[in-house]
């Protein structure tokens, strides 16, 4: 029985085998087959970036600068940030997940613009390569903020080639963001109204609004950076006339609402695995739908909380600050509302699962010391230490990047068609928890007591905080290595997974795994709510086995 | 937590904790709910289908409405604190700090110099005033609890009042290039009688007014700013903290930045009744030589009483090192009446 559902899910086309050449992939239009052209990028520059984690990891066991020298360690940090920021975490789930997931929840046979989907994945490898060539011809040490007089006057690095790396990368975002806005507003299945749709597709929403708006001023922030840098036009040089802040102004009205990019699809993603590994409607729809707008729009007026200390008018300072706190509030509700959801549910342990418990945990902890940040007085502190390091770390990767693994494992059997092994999906994801907080919790103590943050060397008295640090980082390699492995080992070992492992209520589950080319081999018609387990025929059919077994 | 050592420190602390103990509330009540709900509520079969729950309108604004008036009460406090801390004292020990890549050097009213180190006496109020020569540094004494960027092109303020004696650590805050981690120093606070000792016994140069008074006359300003007004620009002499009016019929207020600005641009707010004609002199004057000449126009301006401008004048004779500094400086060089001042000045930098 077994080895004949086997050979059956064998030789169904589907989008992995129904051509298999090189070409294939390279000039593929399957919205399918990009977003696994960006998971084989994206792994590579997570590796690449943790790399250089793991260096300044290593140099900040010991007070002194012992392993490299200071300005190897500022490349180092530098070219962690950048890589894992703009070319990890602001692609990662929409690119990879939002990709695979966005056109098979719609009832869709692709995205609306194919063909731009797949420009939008060569831009993104040309900013790529341009980057990887600059970090072979000696990387950049400015920090990833990239703030001038240093960056534009003092740095001896390739600021212009990062700058114009990240300016031609940004048009893939704000191109992925348009195709995926376009897509959700004309490509919904018959029946599919708005408040039928996943939230995993309002979280998306919400994150292409800010592609599409925010991308543009980074890229006008980068240019202006590398034409100072190249022609002294004196935007940001003080000697020529300019002005140093207005740059911190123009960077963080991008990347303060990047971070709510990397955030958001990570929450689009929590909202479907604690719906479908509880079987619960989640709790308060509406709520959590909007509250992924209102973060997109506050999210963009909130920058100048980065600037406290800049001397920036003690009255722009409350504002921002104000305005901080009301983005804050939407976060708190979806927290709340994920919790509510697991009430009376009917609660699985499967890996998905676990992740999105971590994820609770740690992103509670992460955007509640974000108020600490966001408050004038004690920010003046905190500001630049090690507090901020391990605060939005705490969103990045206990948030964004938990969210992502979370996702990888809900939906691996719906890419591959395979199981991966259930037991070493559990323990690694264990492994990465522990890791974590054994990692970025000492280093909220440690920013309190005054140690600041891109330091190559320290006061001895810090030292035992960044011996724990580098040890939790050490577990927490561990971790994300396993993860590789195991999903490596399961595409040729792994257990067929069939069309619905999870008894999931999306409608990617009604199609077969790996799903064909065209993604659904009938027109899908939507007549009920998203995360209605009534209809879910698998788990009908497992309480018609069960009551035969009983009777 | 580091050591409290100046009047901001118990409140930040305070406030902290109290952020803490919201912090440890919430998350602790997620994770319990979230642990307690997943065990009690496992799934007992594969084929059941738990009753579906639309939401709680009543739950839903409860969990907006507290969290939102929680925040208020946060917003509030940082506030308040950010206020205190930006809204600069009146009488204060005013000390000129330069970051510059990279080293902190700092300059006490009377003139006495120190790099790396910042001597301070104990229960005094004390306001810096600080520019950067290069790129932004920030200025982070953590057991004061204080932060302040340094900026170039502008001056930022910082004050606190020291409450505890010891040394204590000084940070560059901002990343600022290759040694940025060695932008580091000692903050000393000294019981006054100690602190005026160490005063004595650092070599005194001028004051930062003295030297502005010699900065002043060898690069001309003083042949077209006269005391008595007949030049053909303002005299200086009673203007500090005044507020004058500009051509274009709007007022400013004579303080650092708006004198700073004039010897670096000129011709960008001239005083009514005036000709833009005094060149610029950027680039041949340092942020400390500018320091000096802002010290001279303060201690020239409308006299206060308390005002530290003028005091300290002969306090202590010359010191050799002082005589051998004041050697190095252009200062020094006679002054040729009306030759321009770029022509004065060519070993400036």
């Amino acid at each position: 029985m077994a080895s004949e559902a086997m050979e059956l899910t064998e030789r169904r086309v589907n989008y992995l085998n129904a051509a298999t050449t090189v070409k294939s992939w390279l000039m593929t239009l399957d919205h399918k087959r990009i977003g696994l052209l960006y998971l084989f990028a994206i792994s590579f520059f997570f590796a690449i970036g943790g790399i250089f984690a793991t260096l300044v990891r290593l140099e900040l066991v010991t007070p002194e600068g012992d392993l490299m020298s200071g300005e190897m360690y500022n490349r180092s940090f530098t070219m962690h940030g950048v890589i894992m920021i703009f070319f990890f975490l602001i692609p990662s789930i929409p690119a990879v997940l939002g990709n695979f997931c966005i056109p098979l929840m719609l009832g869709a046979k692709d995205v609306a613009f194919p063909r731009l989907n797949l420009m939008s994945w060569y831009i993104f490898m040309i900013g790529a390569s341009m980057m990887m060539y600059t970090l072979i011809s000696g990387g950049i040490d400015t920090g990833w903020t990239f703030y001038p007089p240093y960056s534009s006057i003092y740095s001896n690095s390739q600021v212009t080639l990062a700058g114009v790396s990240i300016f031609i990368t940004g048009f893939s975002s704000i191109l992925t963001g348009l195709n995926f806005m376009v897509t959700i507003h004309t490509m919904r299945a018959p029946g599919l109204t708005w408040f039928r749709l996943p939230l995993f597709i309002w979280a998306h929403y919400a994150t292409s609004l800010i592609m599409v708006l925010g991308t543009p001023v980074i890229a006008i922030t980068v240019l202006a950076l590398a034409l100072e840098r190249t022609f002294q036009i004196g935007i940001f040089d003080p000697k020529l006339g300019g002005d140093p802040v207005l740059f911190q102004h123009m960077f963080w009205f991008y990347s303060h609402p990047a971070v709510y990019i990397m955030i958001l699809p990570s929450m689009g993603v929590i909202s479907e695995l604690i719906a479908n590994m509880t079987r619960k409607r989640v709790f308060g729809y509406h709520f959590v739908a909007f509250s992924s707008l209102a973060i997109a729009v506050f999210g963009f007026l909130v920058w100048g909380h980065h600037m406290f200390t800049t001397s920036q008018s003690m009255y722009t300072g409350a504002v921002f600050s104000l305005i901080s706190y009301a983005v804050g509030i939407p976060s708190a509700i979806k927290v709340f509302n994920w919790t509510a959801t697991i009430y009376k549910g009917s609660v699985s342990y499967d890996t998905p699962m676990i992740y999105a418990l971590a994820f609770l945990g740690l992103f509670t902890i992460g955007g509640m010391t974000g108020l600490f940040l966001a408050a004038l007085g004690l920010d003046i502190h905190l500001q630049d230490t090690y507090f901020v390091v391990a605060h939005f770390h705490y969103v990045m990767v206990g948030g964004a990047i938990i969210g992502y693994l979370g996702g990888m494992h809900y939906w691996w059997p719906k890419i591959t068609g395979k199981m991966y092994p259930e037991i070493w999906g559990r323990v690694s994801a264990a492994i990465i928890f522990i890791g974590f907080n054994l990692t970025f919790f000492p280093q909220f103590v440690v920013g309190y007591l005054g140690m600041p943050r891109r330091y190559h060397t320290y006061v001895p008295e810090f030292q035992v905080y960044h011996i724990l640090s580098s040890a939790g980082a050490s577990i927490l390699a561990i971790g994300f290595v396993m993860p590789v492995v195991y999903f490596a080992y399961a595409i040729k070992y792994g257990k067929p997974a069939g069309a619905n492992p999870w008894k999931a209520s999306g409608l990617e589950w009604q199609t077969p795994s790996p799903p064909p080319t065209e993604n659904f081999t009938y027109q899908p018609v939507i007549t009920h709510e998203p995360y209605d387990f009534e209809h879910v025929e698998e788990i009908k059919a497992a309480a018609r086995a069960e009551k035969l077994q009983t009777a | 937590m580091p050591e409290q050592a100046s009047n901001f420190a118990w409140e930040v602390d305070l406030f902290y904790y109290f952020l803490t103990a919201l912090t440890v509330f919430f998350t602790v009540g997620v994770a319990l709910a979230a642990f307690i709900f997943m065990i009690k509520y496992r799934r007992r079969s594969e084929g059941e289908i738990p009753e579906q729950i639309e939401g709680a309108m009543k739950l839903e604004i409860a969990w907006t409405v507290i969290p939102f008036l929680i925040s208020m009460v946060i917003f509030a406090w940082g506030a308040k604190l950010y206020y205190q801390m930006y809204t600069a004292p009146g009488e204060a020990l005013e000390i000129f700090v330069t970051g510059k890549q990279w080293m902190w050097r700092a300059q006490h009213p009377d003139g006495q110099r120190e790099i790396n180190e910042l001597h301070l006496p104990l229960g005094r109020r004390v306001k810096l005033t600080m520019t950067s020569e290069d790129v932004i540094h920030a200025y982070f004494i953590p057991a004061f609890r204080t932060k302040t960027d340094v900026v170039p092109g502008r001056y930022t303020m910082s004050w606190f009042t020291p409450t505890k004696t010891g040394t204590f650590h000084l940070f560059c805050a901002e990343y600022c290039g290759t040694q940025h981690s060695g932008m580091i120093g000692k903050i000393v606070v000294m019981e006054a009688a100690d602190y005026q000792a160490w005063l004595r016994g650092v070599p005194r140069e001028a004051t930062p007014a003295e030297a502005g008074q010699k900065f002043f006359t060898s690069l001309a300003c003083n042949n077209c700013h006269i005391e008595d007004n007949t030049g053909r620009c303002p005299s200086l002499a009673d203007l500090y903290g005044t507020d004058v009016r500009l051509e274009d019929g709007t007022t400013v207020k004579v303080d650092e930045t708006y004198i700073r600005e004039s010897i670096l641009n000129p011709a960008k707010k001239v005083v009514a009744g005036y000709q833009p004609v005094m060149p610029t002199f950027q680039g041949q004057v340092t942020e400390e030589q500018i320091a000096m000449i802002i010290a001279y126009i303060k201690s020239i301006g409308p006299k206060k009483p308390g005002g530290s401008a003028a005091a300290g004048g002969a306090a202590a004779a010359p010191s050799p090192a002082a005589a051998a500094q004041a050697a190095k400086q252009p200062a020094s060089q006679p002054a040729k009446p009306g030759a321009a001042p770029k022509g004065n000045q060519p070993k400036q930098n």
